[in-house]
């Protein structure tokens, strides 16, 4: 029987919060959303069973679509291809029951551990702890934290292939001497993946092999200037679906249902951990568009943030990291304890007594899964989303580096430049696209506050195009594009990527300025017009998605768009759902008005400015 | 579809109450199966390896790692607080520098490369009690056991503190006052107070002052949790506080009237010993703090009928955010079609009716239901 060609398809991401089901279907020659559907993720007691809200996604796209997309008695997801009811392929993406918790070890912290924190996070993980040498814990300082974090999984990695032996075995002796035990599955042996020096592994063998479920691979730092992190990488994943994912409430079954007939057999498609699916779509972006992209995924208990930046030596580097407690609900208070009461405060257009902030904020995290009616919360929900997106992508920036300790040859031209090993690869100034994605910004009642949510949290410099995930579906088409990839491309630049418009930031130093930087804009109908970039103001030009115009950008003396200090950009810019973004407000440094009173006025203007509220927003005062 | 999440709170009258107590490590049981034990019964116990004490001798005597000396004490032995270990040559047997132990335990490990000592302290004995008065139903080798019992259960939404034991005493006249500082007194001392609406940080020290167990409330503030505390609490892990007192809310932050059915469960528990936890997980593998009463008799409630379910018309539930906060009511209407908040969202909404017979509209994710 010859394989039918695949035009149905039902995905879902089951998030610690919302499990997400989405129906794609081929018409007409592509591949196009049909629909969404929601319901609460049911990992946890009482039902204990991640299937059951998989069940309750799926059947709301039921409803909605008056079709059939379930086994009689709620046996799994209907595969059918020879009849018009169910669909040709179901996958999922997962990151319930807190996703996939990894502890990772060194030797070196900044070196060894860094390269082992990197290649769990690229995996999709959380890395709850880095445990090295030089970590300035004490031994049983370390054994204690192992065993109180419980982690799903262990990366231990150190020394380069022929370098140390013993600091290696010592960071053995102390998983050992942890022993912890796993969150799911009582009774099966934690896993442990060596990807350390190779010199070592027979000790190690000798110190893990019958305590634990050992896995060794190839050294992820073989030499000090290159990482090796593919095969550690593949090892966590296979480990979380053999392991982690396995002894999860409900998830061999789920695994079961995952899958399609290719020539009459059924082929399980795997599940994939969220980020690690959100990361796959981000690079093949930035592949196929040939651009320095980053994408931020702000979640309820995460935020995750993915970049794709040139190296110095010219080479595309993916990076991933994981603010484990940064998010919107579960994290919440989290967000108040890292920032403070006065950076919440400092994105809020109006006073606000802090007892009463504390309280809001602390409900939400006691009961993460309830929406603001009113507008007033809304306000300070997004105030507090931009100071968690602001503190991931600090974090990211500190992760996403070259390698460090690597000997470098300087040149007498170098010796001037001060340039050093690890400095961090983001460069605003690069960057070309800024997607963004995760309820609070998905689902942000009007595109303009996700808009202003992502420049003010990431301060993008230059010309940069923003963009959001429509309906918060870029985890199942990162699945998706391991099976098909043209069905995933398509979808995505078709119905979830959305794209705001192009943010313009002169950036740069110039006190004397009162106009950043002038701009001369051509339509394609050969009509121009000019605007000013006005210091401490935003501006907002509608220009339609898709649509495009030649620009020609003259900063002011000392200020950058893209093209050196003072020089001029020429270059097109294209529109989106918002428009043409013009901010004034100064990069490097961006700095709001020290008093409450006149930083409120101009949070009031810049939100007037792309009309991101309601009117009434204005006088939103006190408690209600 | 009319689903709304809960997160499934307990109030139960009489249930069966399963409590795993297990170890941190492996060690003995004490017990076996169809033991009685009391709350206080020692279930099993363990000895936790002595802290680790780094102590380079090289670098202490001032000699190259090379040049060490001949040590005083042998790899495994036991050692005094103030045992001389190691000693330097010195001038012409002058000048001595002698490096001493700083603990009592046992000369670990030896490195003659480095001049690193290891020293452990003694082993920490553990013991885990039975928490809760009932029977030993299950024992799990060498880790724990498990103990039933029928009691009144009751879920909080947070807390602050860990396992404690006490009799309960209500001291508010309802489920809307506060319990106010001037409530507290002598006769309160190891008692589990049952309060309504509101604690102030204030009377929660005079509470610990005065020697009270645990305290059992509606809300209390944020501001009054992190001068509490002494810190501002990030990720909601609790139960670790050693604060002399545990806290239980019922309700959240804020000033919040304790559901009456939680306030009169309690209430008629008044006099009875308790087994209160505050310990509180917010997220995978959520945990909520808890009251629990041993019970004489059958349970008459299963907990596995305290869920989230479907709700219907006349479901009673509770308004779970502003600006309804608090406020309980039943369900008037379930509209199908998606409706636009006042925050301009477009969401699944439900009409909810008050006592006072006043109507409102609010997003289904925004309400708890109540099991009766």
């Amino acid at each position: 029987m010859a394989s039918k060609e695949i035009t149905r398809i039902m995905a879902t991401d089951c998030g610690s919060t919302t499990t997400k089901a989405i129906l794609i279907e081929k018409k007409d020659g592509e591949y196009r959303l049909i629909r969404r559907g929601e319901a609460p993720t049911t990992v946890e007691a009482p039902a204990e069973d991640v299937t059951k809200g998989v069940l309750n996604a799926v059947g709301e796209i039921e409803d909605l679509e008056g079709r059939i997309f379930l086994k009689p008695g709620d046996e799994g997801v209907l595969i059918s291809p020879d009849s018009p009811d169910g669909v040709d392929i179901y996958m999922s993406t997962s990151s319930a029951g807190g996703g996939l918790q990894m502890t990772v070890a060194g030797v070196v912290k900044t070196m060894t551990g860094e390269s082992a924190q990197r290649a769990a996070l690229g995996a999709g993980a959380i890395v709850m702890d880095v445990v090295a040498s030089n970590d300035g814990r004490l031994p049983h300082e370390k054994v204690a934290d192992i065993r109180r974090l419980r982690p799903d999984m262990i990366l231990l990695s150190g020394g380069i292939d022929g370098g140390t032996i013993d600091h290696v075995v010592e960071l053995a002796e102390i998983v050992k001497a942890a022993d912890p035990k796993p969150r799911f599955g009582i009774g099966y042996k934690l896993p442990i993946i060596y990807a350390g020096n190779r010199d070592a592994r027979d000790l190690v063998r000798e110190e893990l092999g019958e305590q634990m479920e050992l896995k060794i691979v190839e050294n992820l730092r073989p030499v000090l200037e290159r990482e090796n992190l593919g095969p550690a990488r593949d090892t966590i994943h296979e480990l979380f679906m053999e392991h982690v994912m396995a002894q999860a409430p409900g998830y061999p079954r789920l695994m079961k249902w995952a899958g399609h007939y290719v020539d009459g057999d059924w082929v399980q498609v795997p599940i994939m951990p969220t980020p690690g699916a959100v990361g796959k779509l981000i690079e093949t972006v930035a592949k196929n568009e040939g651009i320095e992209v980053m994408g931020v995924d702000i979640g309820g208990a995460t935020t995750d943030v993915f970049s794709v930046f040139m190296s110095i030596e010219n080479e595309t580097v993916f990076n991933r990291t994981v603010s484990a407690n940064l998010g919107m609900s579960y994290s919440v208070s989290n967000v108040l304890a890292s920032t403070g009461f006065d950076n919440v405060m400092r994105w809020v257009p109006f006073h606000m007594d802090e007892a009463d902030l504390r309280n809001r904020i602390r409900n939400k995290m006691i009961r993460p899964t309830t929406i603001p009616q009113m507008l007033k919360e809304l306000i300070v929900e997004q105030a507090i989303a931009r100071e968690a997106l602001r503190l991931a992508l600090v974090q990211h920036k500190e992760l996403a580096t070259g390698l460090k300790g690597v000997a470098q040859e300087r040149t007498i031209g170098d010796a001037f430049e001060q340039t050093q090993t690890g400095a961090t690869l983001v460069n605003m100034m690069n960057l070309r696209l800024l997607i963004g994605s995760g309820g609070v910004l998905s689902h942000a009642p009007r595109r303009s506050q996700a808009a202003l949510m992502l420049i003010d949290a990431f301060l993008p410099e230059g010309v940069t195009m923003l963009a959001v995930d429509s309906i918060f579906m870029m985890p199942q088409l990162g699945v998706l594009s391991e099976v098909l990839p043209k069905a995933a491309t398509e979808v995505f630049d078709k119905d979830c990527l959305i794209r705001l418009g192009t943010c313009v930031a002169p950036s740069g130093e110039n006190r004397k300025a009162s106009v950043l930087a002038e701009v001369t804009l051509t339509g394609s109908d050969g009509s121009s017009s000019e605007i000013r970039i006005e210091k401490g103001r935003m501006l907002v030009k509608p220009l339609g998605v898709g649509e495009k115009v030649e620009a020609v950008i003259r900063p002011e003396k000392n200020l950058d768009v893209g093209a050196g200090p003072g020089n001029e950009w020429t270059g097109q810019l294209e529109g989106g759902v918002v428009g043409l973004i013009f901010d004034g407000r100064g990069r490097n440094p961006f700095l709001l008005p020290e008093d409450d009173s006149a930083r409120i006025e101009k949070l009031q203007e810049w939100s007037m400015a792309l009309d991101i509220y309601p009117k009434r927003f204005i006088s939103l005062e006190g408690g209600e | 579809m009319a689903f709304a999440y809960t997160p499934g709170l307990r109030v139960a009258n009489r249930t069966v109450v399963r409590k795993e107590r297990r170890l941190p490590l492996t060690g003995e049981t004490l017990v076996k199966v169809g033991d009685a034990v009391t709350a206080e019964t020692v279930v099993a116990r363990t000895e936790l390896p002595g802290n680790v004490k780094m102590l380079n001798i090289a670098n202490i005597l001032g000699l190259p790692p090379g040049d060490i000396p001949e040590l005083h004490a042998e790899e495994g032995s036991v050692i005094k607080e103030g045992e001389v270990l190691g000693q330097s040559k010195g001038l012409f047997g002058l000048f001595k520098n002698t490096v001493r132990s700083p603990i009592e335990g046992v000369f670990e490990s030896y490195n003659r490369i480095t001049g690193q000592a290891v020293l452990r302290e003694p082993p920490i004995p553990v013991e885990i009690d039975a928490y809760l008065k009932g029977t030993v139903t299950e024992v799990l080798k060498n880790e724990g056991v498990i103990v039933e019992s029928v009691a009144t259960f009751v879920q909080g939404i947070f807390g602050v503190g860990g396992e404690i034991r006490g009799e309960i005493k209500v001291l508010t006249e309802g489920p809307e006052k506060e319990l106010t500082a001037d409530l507290i007194d002598d006769s309160c001392r190891g008692k589990v107070l049952l309060g309504g609406s509101f604690v102030s940080v204030g009377t929660l020290n005079k509470a610990i002052k005065t020697g009270v167990k645990a305290i059992i409330v509606g809300g209390f503030d944020d501001k009054d949790l992190k001068e509490f505390l002494g810190y501002d609490l990030g990720v909601a892990i609790t139960g670790h506080e050693k604060k002399g007192i545990t806290l239980i809310l019922t309700e959240g932050f804020g000033r919040m009237t304790m559901a009456s059915e939680t306030f009169e469960l309690l209430k008629s528990r008044e006099g009875m010993l308790a087994s209160v936890n505050g310990a509180t997980q917010i997220r995978a593998g959520v945990m909520r703090p808890e009251v629990a009463i041993p019970v004489q008799g059958e349970e008459t409630e299963r907990s596995s009928d305290k869920q989230a379910g479907a709700m219907d018309i006349g479901s009673r539930v509770r308004c779970i955010r502003a600006p309804y906060f608090g406020k309980l009511g039943t369900v008037a209407a379930l509209p199908a079609e998606l409706q636009v908040l006042d925050s301009e969202a477009k969401v699944r909404v439900l009409d909810v009716k008050f006592p006072d017979g006043v109507t409102v509209t609010v997003p289904r994710a925004n309400v708890e239901l109540i099991e009766e």
